[in-house]
């Protein structure tokens, strides 16, 4: 017994010791809390980043990776989570960093294009050989074709995809909302089933083999003729679409505590220099340099796109007039 | 008169010798096993295999070279330390609230026993959102934390709080059925004859009750080793620093990169079957020393 709790104890003594040690000698550091699917894309970046710093300044820094459903790695950085940047693929979830005080409202003027170093867009894919001919969204709204859409409510791509179909009928309508809401009201109808979330929606569509069309980011489709075959699926691009931006900052009261301000800065400059523009491409995010999205004009499809704030005004208004509890979106979408 | 004697004897042997539930037809009896091998396979020794089968899918090679590299180091090294605070911790209480609910009566005695029980009856998931809503930024210390510099939530400490809590009935779970069945009259019999309290412990208490905690000691690790929903809540998933080894099969799993992903599943499959083998060793152990 005694024998057992004094090697116990020793054991105890020698493992705090292993992970307090580098925790005291530490070099310069960032934490990048991000969204689930960016993986791949900070895991080209990072390295790329401590060389270029390394480079100029002469110190070497350790950047780490924070992963997971959007909403929940916000809610984990306003809890506590000590994030030096937070990089999302919506304003929406950076808005409530804002609206918890831990950056100013003016957060995406910060950098340059709204601090969004990179830009995606909501397209469709469906089945090998297009059976039910599928080309633009008109097409959706056809009695008889089953759309899969992530829940608004929940998924951001879902909250692009309503959107982008928002402001088609806007746009097509001549700006008359009674009939931007009857167009999605609509395509609503032909949502058989709504997931929680965009990779979910993806199953359904890919594995379960539900719906004729499936709605989902531009970087998220290549994927996905990657992982289930370019033989089952296809792509689709509509004649119009909408703009989604990746917004980037760095946490005003984690950087001051910490002191890397100047750090998290540069980590957030680097994003839109030729190197990392040049790593979007390679991960399917539509890289700001007008010349490279030419260059690459085969994979970034040009489409004419609109922005959030012309349809609705702001984020924070959309979340406000379409997804909040008894907002427009809840008007239209009849549970089955 | 004695050929009677006999003749009930006989009949009683058999009666001994073929109970009833024994002599039910044949194939009931293979049906019966067959349907629990068949369950038992389906649901224990196919998962089980399937987690080793994918591990290796891509060769020994592939298998090793998931160990090699920094983030699954740091989470198993994450898992060990975790474990290596909350069992011990686990056991001083374990010890400590089984002694004075087995051996003394005093107020309080049943809301004890309720509260030890408390961590198996939540959900895991609100084992950890509890850590956040006292620790966490917003939470009731959170400034306070903040203010000075220490961190709780997301960090080292906030993983090791919420094993401890999911971990926590273990050992007191265990000890206090075996000491309450072995009643107080070894201590009574210790002190008349002039043992100190301290004494008595040590000497009567707790080698009596040896087997029962060592059993308590293995499931506790067991659990604290696998141990994901009230870990994934509090840990913030820093890859490298805050992942514990399920929470980084998680991880590795989402990124497709499945053989990694089962490596470190069979990993710890092989820490749950060592720990198996061990409660296993002790019950028959603990067999022997009752039957002497």
């Amino acid at each position: 017994m005694k024998l057992l709790k004094s090697s116990s104890l020793a054991l105890l003594v020698s493992l705090s010791a292993t992970w307090l040690a580098p925790a005291v000698s530490q070099a310069a550091s960032l934490l990048n809390v991000s969204y689930d699917v960016a993986r791949e894309f900070y895991k080209d970046v990072n390295p790329a980043f401590a060389q270029d710093w390394k480079t100029r300044t002469g110190e070497t820094v350790t950047i780490q990776q924070s992963h997971g459903g959007s909403s929940k790695q916000v809610r984990s950085v306003i809890d506590g989570l000590a994030a030096d940047v937070v990089t999302m693929n919506q304003a929406l979830d950076i808005d409530a960093l804002a609206n918890a005080g831990l950056i100013p409202a003016d957060w995406s003027s910060r950098l340059p294009e709204h601090s969004a170093p990179t830009t995606s867009t909501i397209l469709f894919i469906v089945r090998k050989g297009n059976p039910k001919g599928i080309k633009d969204w008109d097409d959706l709204v056809r009695s008889g074709v089953s759309v899969v859409i992530p829940n608004p409510k929940t998924a951001g791509n879902g909250r692009y995809s309503y959107l982008a179909a928002w402001g088609y009928a806007l746009k097509k309508n001549g700006g008359d909302q009674g009939k931007a809401r009857e167009f999605v009201q609509k395509l609503f109808a032909n949502v058989p089933v709504l997931d929680t979330g965009g990779r979910g929606a993806t199953t359904t569509f890919a594995q379960r083999a539900i719906g004729d069309v499936l709605l989902t980011f531009e970087s998220e489709v290549t994927l996905m003729l990657r992982e289930f075959g370019s033989d089952n699926l296809e792509v689709v691009v509509p004649s119009v679409s909408i703009l989604a931006e990746n917004p980037v900052v760095w946490v005003d009261k984690v950087v001051k505590r910490k002191g890397t301000e100047k750090l998290a800065k540069a980590y957030l400059e680097f994003l839109y220099t030729p190197a990392v523009q040049e790593i979007a491409v390679k991960h399917h995010l539509r890289p700001r340099d007008p010349a490279l999205l030419a260059k690459h004009s085969d994979e970034f499809k040009p489409i004419p796109m609109f922005t959030i704030e012309e349809i609705a005004g702001s984020w924070s208004e959309a979340q406000k007039v379409h997804f909040s509890d008894g907002g427009l979106f809840d008007q239209i979408y009849e549970r089955k | 008169m004695a050929s009677v004697a006999t003749s009930l004897h006989s009949r009683r042997e058999t009666a001994y010798a073929a109970p009833r539930a024994t002599q039910d037809p044949v194939w009931v009896r293979w049906l019966l096993t067959g349907v629990a091998l068949a369950f038992l396979g389906l649901f224990l020794l196919l998962p089980l295999a399937a987690v080793f089968a994918e591990a290796l899918r891509k060769g020994l090679g592939a298998y090793f070279a998931s160990f090699n590299d920094p983030d699954a180091f740091s989470a198993i090294k994450l898992t060990l330390t975790a474990a290596a605070i909350s069992v011990p911790a686990n056991l001083v209480f374990g010890v400590a609230a089984s002694w004075a609910i087995a051996k003394f009566s005093f107020r309080g005695k049943s809301l004890l026993i309720t509260l030890i029980d408390l961590p198996f009856a939540v959900s895991p998931v609100i084992s950890g959102l509890i850590y956040v809503l006292v620790f966490g930024a917003q939470g009731w210390f959170g400034p306070w934390l903040s203010d000075h510099d220490i961190k709780i939530i997301f960090a080292v400490p906030g993983i090791v709080l919420a094993t401890i809590f999911v971990t926590f009935p273990f050992v007191a779970r265990e000890l206090i059925p075996l000491m309450q069945a072995q009643g107080t009259d070894e201590e009574y019999a210790a002190i008349s004859l002039g043992a100190s309290g301290w004494q008595t412990f040590w000497r009567v208490t707790l080698p009596n009750a040896k087997w029962g905690l060592f059993y308590g000691v293995i499931l506790c690790n067991a659990r604290a080793m696998g141990e994901f929903g009230a870990v994934s809540v509090v840990s913030g998933h820093i890859r490298g620093e805050t992942n514990t080894m399920p929470l980084h099969i998680e991880i590795l799993y989402n990124e497709y990169n499945f053989v990694a992903a089962f490596a470190v599943a069979s990993l710890l499959a092989v820490l749950a079957l060592v720990t198996l083998v061990l409660k296993s060793l002790v019950e028959w152990k603990h067999h022997q020393t009752n039957a002497e």
